[in-house]
């Protein structure tokens, strides 16, 4: 931190002018979580049954197949997010904090593409 | 950023807390303190808050069984009904003769509640995250309607809940 110039004062010391980028993707994604997510459980309260050949039949047309990748990549991003915010709060030290950060954004990748890969599976016929 | 903020209100409703200038033990205790669950005496918004922090935690188990479930789906008729088979088995079927079938039945029994918890957390998570979008525009900061609707949070939750599961079932 310099001492010079008020600038050079508080020069690292935090975000500036992107802080509000993250509350905003938690809202924005929370919107779409709350549209993908009440989609999915009407669907799932309108299914006859839970057999294989009723939910593969339903999951493998076009809307259903992209509503469910969409919300895959949704509510694991607003998971991010929110878990993000938990560990800044509860984890104090700097090496466990990178750690959790590390983990967090492994896993998230990991399961939103192994979400949409499987989507994608469902709606091309492969399975 | 959340809890911060309805903690403040919960400070009001609740009338007296550790921090206040009229407090004569305020400058043996030093200075005021931030938030904090040990600290502050329990209110409604408070509560509501912390347990949309605690649903929202509980729903990355919601997400891992929605991700093993299109995995399943996927994967097969094989696996999907691998999957079905252990979480959401009959109860009629499940067999209690010997250690291995009594392990089974209990993993089988605790699967259902898991799911059954998990969907609570999903319309808990989902009312109250309602609850955080007016208050994120400004409303619903009058004391006695912020009471109100965070009393009213985990009772819909609830509601939803149930409702859910009796179509679900019905």
């Amino acid at each position: 931190m310099g001492n010079g110039t008020s600038l050079g004062q508080v020069r690292g010391l935090g975000a500036s002018h992107s802080g509000a980028h993250h509350w905003l993707m938690l809202r924005f994604t929370a919107i779409s979580n709350l549209l993908l997510t009440v989609w999915l459980a009407v669907s799932f309260m309108m299914m006859s049954d839970f057999s294989y050949v009723t939910v593969h039949a339903w999951i493998a047309r076009p809307f259903p197949a992209a509503a469910i990748g969409l919300l895959v990549i949704s509510t694991i991003w607003h998971a991010r997010l929110g878990l993000q915010v938990l560990f800044e709060d509860y984890v104090h030290e700097a090496g466990s904090k990178f750690a959790c950060a590390a983990v967090l954004n492994l896993a998230a990748f990991g399961g939103g593409a192994f979400g949409v890969l499987c989507a994608i599976r469902l709606a091309l016929g492969g399975a | 950023m959340a809890e911060a903020s309805s903690s403040t209100i919960s400070s009001s409703t609740s009338g007296s807390s550790t921090s206040g200038s009229s407090t004569p033990g305020l400058a043996a205790r030093g200075r005021p303190l931030s938030p904090h669950l040990q600290i502050w005496r329990w209110g409604p918004a408070m509560a509501v808050s912390i347990l949309h922090r605690a649903t929202g935690s509980m729903l990355v188990v919601g997400l891992l069984l929605l991700l093993c479930w299109l995995g399943a789906l996927a994967g097969g008729s094989l696996t999907y009904e691998m999957f079905t088979h252990w979480v959401w088995a009959p109860l009629a079927g499940l067999e209690w003769g010997g250690l291995r079938h009594i392990v089974g039945s209990l993993i089988k029994l605790a699967l259902k509640l898991l799911l059954i918890a998990v969907s609570w957390a999903y319309f808990n998570h989902l009312c109250s995250g309602l609850r955080h979008f007016v208050m994120d525009i400004g409303g619903g900061f009058e004391l006695k309607g912020n009471t109100t609707v965070a009393m009213l949070t985990p009772v819909i939750g609830i509601v939803l809940t149930a409702a859910f599961w009796a179509v679900l079932l019905a």
